[in-house]
């Protein structure tokens, strides 16, 4: 590589107008979206977020419409507007909606169309992985919106408590079975969104960006990516039981046969409390973006920032159980729940006294964005102190169920994200479309929001102290809490209006009102480089780095950007490029070709989310048809579009800089990827073996002595098999890598097959010692974790018969070896899991 | 890796602290759980469970101290500043130190925080 410590911004073609105007030709047509029908096949981040955030506020407002209804219903005492089913199903799927299908994916949206652009990247490094999710989030969240114009939507609270929930008489009808599936889909989209923003945030900073020049924004968002990939898995391995208790009754949660229906609360809330900061850290991380530029300032105190995000992000992890406060657990272990929920309040705190300490030593410009910022500000704080008092066990056991804890957790949400996330549409409409929004409406927006808002949930921190429960469709009029209903309602009329107007705003028609100058806040992040209206390549060139806020500290920075004297400032071979560089100094490492536009991704969600509805309905045969169309589509996917073979090994970006094209192992993108998803893959994983445990606690004798397990031979085989079948995938990635084809290819054969040998191995087990699962939660549990482990054996086994046919069709060589690397990695995730089975099933049942 | 006679830091250098604290937390959650459940003799001492958790939470501090030690050693040899805004090596170790520092207090104090529950609470009510 040739010396990369001179940026100086230079290149005497640069200054020769006409080469400009042929590298911009190109770069506008190798980036532009495709047009006519064929729009809907593009990848590209500015058209996927758009899509992902415009489609999260379609949901947020449909759920407020369900919360409008609760509200009329609960203005007057004894109300019969709606009835209690419909109530049930109301409130459920307006917390459901307002958590996975606004809260946590306008955080995917938004980071999807900011990150690049605050990165000074072309892109992220997978953009059909991107478009992957936000197609699955539409299937899913439509699937999951739609249930209430059938009558069929869930309808026993947003977190789907058993035995509520898993006794047909109960709950009759397919709610929970849309839940459970539709939300396992999107959470599956999640954390393929996690997986694109960390390597994004990691991988593709502009040259010279180290981690201490890193925005916030970005800092916050690999903090909340990370939190995402050991969140949303536990809850998934939750999806797991609960729906094969749905489907097939096997009693995880049923006490009668050894089942607890605690478990589910525990996995769920795992998941759920971190949650909480997983929606309230990205709208924070706007606050950050909006301060400093209001204060005409650098942010004060960038380290403590970085201490809050990455402090609450674990800490966040060790608060679950002050949800179940009155499920009868010790004291002891509330104790240490209640003390991580007291921590947690001090990097909370750090941050915003950060933002008060920069907003001071300012000159403060008053505007729309810094307006709404106050208002989060002023109304996390309350939720927050509240927050100290229901951490408190003996407080909690008094407020838990009431209308208090309504009111403390909307303070929090809608302080500490929806004003932020309001902030940020006044803030970056212009980097969307090219044009600001009112500031006459937005001021009027804002103080109807606040008022209404204030106006809504004040009162309820009374109705509930005065003891009026949550989730109950009316209320006696002797509780005394009529008024105090009245003037909440009349409060969410009115916010849900401010809202309404902030709607207006952006959708009214423009006519030909002039387009906003260009970087209109005077911010100094690279995200307002961009040109208004802007260009769908993101940055004319890509920067080099050496400042918090470049725009406003690096001399002439804007127009070295804009006359390309930086890097790739053509597209020469006509192809989609961006600069991958080193996680420390951002040291700029190889030249990424990244895909254009395609239908694969659509196809793939569309036959995976059929696969999930046709399971709801319990259409075996459609499912199983389904499943393996997702997965040929996935293969035909990846089979065109990843690692193919560049036409030459490195190439000139500019600035006298030479970068290869390809990239295996550790040093690719693809590797990180694989990573990633497998620690998220580990993370689920270990949820089932969690439930595990915690039956082998909570029970004097598990596994039960009556009960044989799967015996110890047929597991001990499957791991002779499962150790042969890795051993031939790292064999087959040393030998290809060697240059020995052959050998690599007979290894990949013989690992395909072995693979599939251990897996049948694995499961012949319990089935021949005859464990019926729906006896006993022990049988169960076995079975759970063995169908896992055999079916990443299966998983991996067509893997390596991928990869064997990527060595025949000459798309891998001894030199372009991405695929059987990735997959080597991923055997050694499956030896890991293969391990924590065999030794949690055959051998700890010996030893005890 | 040693760059300018010290330990160079990285990313999993600043989250050792918090995952210290992640490590106590869950030890002395699943430890108590273990011991009191299944719960039948819930007015009897658990002093066993609690000592363990006594002497984790020691080494755990002592842990935390020697990666706060570390931290605030380097960042100190390097001048200490709070500024780290600066296109340098320098400042990106002098911002991952401070920010290490700072995170270990942290970890500390809800170590702290964690054991508390240890000397209210005596048995498994």
């Amino acid at each position: 590589m040739t010396d990369t410590t001179d940026r100086t911004p230079t290149g005497p073609d640069q200054d020769d107008e006409a080469v400009r105007r042929a590298q911009e030709a190109r770069l506008r047509e190798v980036w532009a979206a495709p047009k006519g029908w064929r729009y809907w096949s593009a990848v590209n981040n500015t058209e996927v977020g758009i899509w992902y955030t415009a489609l999260s506020f379609i949901f947020m407002l449909s759920a407020g419409v369900l919360a409008l209804i609760v509200r009329a219903q609960l203005a007057v005492p004894e109300n019969d507007l709606v009835t209690p089913d419909f109530y049930n199903q109301a409130f459920t799927l307006h917390g459901t909606a307002m958590m996975f299908l606004f809260a946590v994916p306008i955080f995917e949206a938004v980071a999807i169309i900011l990150l690049p652009q605050l990165l000074g990247a072309r892109d992220l490094p997978f953009p059909r992985l991107s478009a992957f999710g936000f197609w699955c989030f539409l299937i899913g969240g439509v699937f999951v919106m739609g249930s209430i114009f059938f009558g069929q939507a869930p309808s026993s609270g947003w977190f789907m408590y058993p035995p509520l929930t898993t006794e047909e008489e109960f709950t009759p009808g397919y709610g929970p079975d849309i839940w459970l599936l539709g939300l396992s889909f999107i959470e599956v989209a999640s954390l393929a969104a996690a997986v694109e923003l960390i390597v994004g945030t990691l991988k593709c900073r502009p040259p010279g960006m180290r981690l201490n020049l890193m925005p916030l924004y970005a800092w916050y968002v690999l903090v909340v990516a990370g939190m995402i990939l050991f969140a949303f898995p536990p809850l998934i391995a939750g999806d797991i039981l609960f729906e094969l208790e749905r489907l097939f009754d096997w009693p995880f949660f049923d006490p009668s046969r050894g089942g607890d229906p605690v478990l589910w609360q525990h996995l769920f809330w795992i998941f759920g409390h971190p949650e909480v900061y997983i929606v309230f850290l990205p709208a924070i991380a706007l606050v950050a973006m909006i301060v400093p530029t209001f204060a005409q300032r650098p942010i004060l105190g960038y380290s403590w920032i970085v201490l809050a995000a990455v402090g609450t992000g674990f800490i966040s992890f060790g608060l679950w159980v002050h949800h179940m406060y009155t499920t009868g657990l010790p004291s002891i272990s509330l104790g240490f729940f209640s003390a991580a929920s007291e921590a947690v309040a001090i990097p909370t705190g750090v941050q915003i006294f950060v933002f008060i300490a920069t907003l001071l030593t300012g000159r403060v410009i008053h505007s729309v964005p810094m307006l709404f910022v106050s208002g989060a500000l002023a109304n996390f704080v309350i939720g927050g102190l509240t927050g100290v008092m229901v951490a408190l066990a003996p407080f909690d056991w008094q407020a838990h169920d009431t209308y208090f804890v309504v009111a403390h957790l909307h303070y929090v949400l809608i302080g500490g994200m929806l004003f932020p996330v309001a902030a940020g549409v006044y803030y970056y409409w212009p980097l969307v479309s090219g044009r600001k929004l009112s500031d006459r409406l937005g001021r009027i927006a804002f103080w109807m929001m606040f008022a209404g808002f204030n106006l809504a949930f004040l009162p309820m921190h009374y109705s509930g102290l005065a003891g009026m429960p949550r989730r109950v469709w009316t209320y006696p009029e002797s509780l005394g809490v009529g008024t105090a209903n009245m003037i909440s309602s009349v409060g969410a009329f009115v916010f849900a209006a401010g809202i309404l107007i902030i709607v207006w705003d952006v959708l009214r028609p423009r006519g030909n009102e002039p387009y906003a100058k260009r970087n209109p806040w005077n911010a100094g992040t690279l995200e307002w480089l961009v040109e208004m209206p802007g260009e769908s390549w993101g940055v004319r060139s890509i920067p080099a780095v050496t400042s918090r806020y470049p725009i406003w500290e690096q001399p002439n920075f804007i127009d070295d950007v804009d006359n390309g004297r930086f890097y790739l400032s053509d597209a020469a071979e006509m192809k989609r490029e961006t600069i991958i560089t080193s996680v420390l100094d951002g040291k700029p490492l190889q030249c990424l070709r990244v895909p254009g536009p395609s239908f694969m991704p659509m196809i793939a969600a569309v036959f995976t989310g059929a696969m999930f509805i046709f399971a709801t309905f319990h259409w075996w045969a459609a499912t199983i048809v389904a499943m393996g169309l997702s997965t040929i589509s996935i293969m035909v996917w990846l089979w065109r579009g990843t690692a193919v073979i560049p036409e030459k090994p490195e190439k000139d970006v500019g600035l006298g800089l030479k970068l290869p094209l390809y990239k295996s192992g550790p040093h690719s993108v693809g590797w990180w990827a694989m990573f990633i998803m497998m620690m998220g893959d580990a993370t689920a994983f270990l949820g089932l073996v969690f439930g595990y445990y915690y039956f082998f606690t909570i029970h004097a004798d598990f596994p039960p002595p009556s009960t044989v397990g799967p015996g110890v031979l047929w597991p001990t085989v499957a791991f002779g098999l499962f150790a042969v079948a890795w051993a031939t995938a790292f064999g087959a990635r040393l030998s290809n890598q060697a240059g020995r084809i052959g050998r690599a290819r007979v290894l990949m054969a013989a690992g395909a097959l072995v693979a599939l040998a251990a897996s049948a191995a694995l499961l012949w087990g319990p089935y021949v010692t005859g464990l019926r699962p729906t006896a006993h939660v022990y049988p169960a549990t076995v079975w759970v974790i063995t169908i896992w482990t055999a079916a990443h054996g299966v998983a991996g086994s067509l893997m390596l018969g991928y990869c064997l046919a990527r060595s025949l069709a000459g798309r891998m060589t001894p030199a372009h070896d991405i695929d059987i690397f990735n997959v080597a990695l991923y055997w050694h995730f499956v030896g890991l899991t293969v391990i924590v089975t065999v030794g949690t099933l055959a051998y700890l049942p010996v030893l005890m | 890796m040693q760059v300018f006679g010290k330990t160079q830091d990285n990313l999993w250098t600043l989250v050792a602290a918090p995952t210290i604290w992640g490590f106590h937390f869950l030890f002395s959650y699943f430890l108590a759980a273990y011991r009191c459940a299944p719960n039948d003799d819930i007015f009897n001492t658990i002093g066993g469970t609690r000592a363990a958790i006594a002497g984790v939470t020691a080494v755990c501090l002592l842990l935390i101290l020697l990666i706060a030690r570390r931290a605030w050693r380097e960042w100190r040899a390097d001048g200490g500043g709070y500024s780290n805004n600066q296109d340098t090596p320098e400042a990106r170790e002098r911002f991952l130190e401070f920010s290490t520092l700072l995170l270990a207090a942290l970890s500390f104090a809800a170590v702290v925080f964690e054991t508390l529950p240890v000397l209210v609470f005596w048995d498994c009510r």
